[in-house]
């Protein structure tokens, strides 16, 4: 493990991941009676933003409106604040498995450029898809399927079985 | 103590945001310490070089929802009192196709691109700040999606409900067709040729 470590390259026996994960999602549930997410912190962001720009305009949207109240700012949110213990716990695994470097990380066929143009394609796809699933892999797939939603078993398929399909088109970006 | 705690009352709802702090530190760190920060580790799954994301997603769900059954079973959580995402039959099917192809161009979901953004993934920061702007055109555009949105509501629907069999049953399918794909994925795993990142 220790020669792994140093390179970076170690990582987590998956099945014990997958419990460990599953054991954190299970005690958000226990604790405040809803599951884990990314997204919604992410429509935190834009709403606030746009909410700055021009309250007017946030108020009367019939999206933006459903998110902004009188009594609390928009960035006052669970998701918000779940998101920064994220950030907070995936740096403290890179700095404790040596994996924390700015880098572009692509397949050697492809040259940077065309990884971040991909990358940001992909970004606004999944920021529109999420906004209609109302939730992403982590909102709507995961934490639904952990208490039997049937929208969390439709979107997982949904993403998974599309992902699949897809990556072979764009299988030059990846290998 | 029945929980869930901070609806029930037994922990004043001012820890909310604490716990959510704790909570999303245990859900990054093991994220990233299981390699979700990597694009071409997490599509590995598609091609078949490296099963890692459909290893750690689907024992993640089964042993939240093995837990959460066993809890209310036992009656340390009232399982009415849990959040249950409202189901959309149309939008969960639109959305995930778009979320599908966003994530086959982007090699990486909004959880994921924060852990990687988080150990200086250059790529990942792009594919967020698209994100934004990609909830920001959905918003602006609202009107064009709004319809869609609404439509084929069944609310918080289970399931176990519509399929029409029990709780237990169901756990016990889930978790048969979860081993034999993980069985499935290892003897791909061994067929398909190494890929290095």
């Amino acid at each position: 493990m220790n020669s792994k470590k140093n390179t970076g390259t170690f990582y987590l026996n998956p099945y014990l991941g997958g419990v460990f994960l599953g054991l954190v999602l299970m005690m958000t549930f226990y604790f405040t009676g809803r599951g884990l997410g990314a997204s919604g912190a992410a429509k935190s962001t834009v709403v606030a933003a746009v909410n700055a720009v021009s309250h007017e305009h946030a108020e009367k949207s019939h999206y933006y409106g459903k998110f902004v109240t009188d009594d609390q700012h928009p960035m006052n949110t669970w998701l918000v604040f779940e998101v920064v213990g994220v950030l907070a716990g995936a740096f403290l695994s890179g700095l404790f498995f040596n994996r924390l470097k700015l880098k572009v990380e692509h397949s050697p066929k492809i040259t940077s450029r065309r990884r971040l143009i991909f990358a940001v394609s992909g970004g606004i796809l999944f920021g529109i898809g999420s906004q209609l699933a109302k939730g992403c892999t982590s909102g709507a797939a995961l934490s639904g399927m952990a208490v039997l939603s049937l929208a969390g078993f439709i979107t997982m398929m949904a993403i998974f079985g599309t992902a699949f399909i897809f990556a072979w088109v764009f299988k030059k970006n990846w290998i | 103590m029945v929980g869930p705690l901070i609806p029930m009352g037994v922990i004043p709802q001012a820890w909310d945001n604490v716990f959510a702090v704790l909570l999303g530190m245990g859900f990054g760190f093991t994220l990233e310490a299981s390699g979700f920060s990597s694009s071409r580790k997490i599509i590995g799954t598609f091609f078949g070089y490296d099963f890692v994301v459909l290893k750690v997603f689907f024992t993640a769900a089964i042993t939240a929802m093995l837990g959460l059954l066993y809890m209310s079973y036992t009656g340390l959580v009232e399982f009415s009192m849990l959040y249950i995402q409202p189901t959309y039959v149309t939008s969960a099917i639109v959305g995930g196709i778009v979320m599908g192809i966003g994530f086959s161009m982007g090699g990486y979901c909004p959880g994921t691109s924060f852990c990687a953004v988080a150990i200086g993934k250059l790529d990942a920061l792009v594919f967020t700040i698209g994100m934004l702007v990609g909830i920001l055109i959905f918003s602006e555009s609202f009107p064009v999606f709004e319809k869609m949105y609404n439509s084929s509501f069944l609310g918080p629907k289970l399931v176990t409900d519509s399929l029409g069999i029990s709780k237990g049953l169901f756990a016990f399918l889930l978790v048969f067709a979860a081993v034999g794909m993980f069985w499935g994925a290892t003897w791909v795993e061994h067929k398909v040729k190494k890929v290095e990142y």
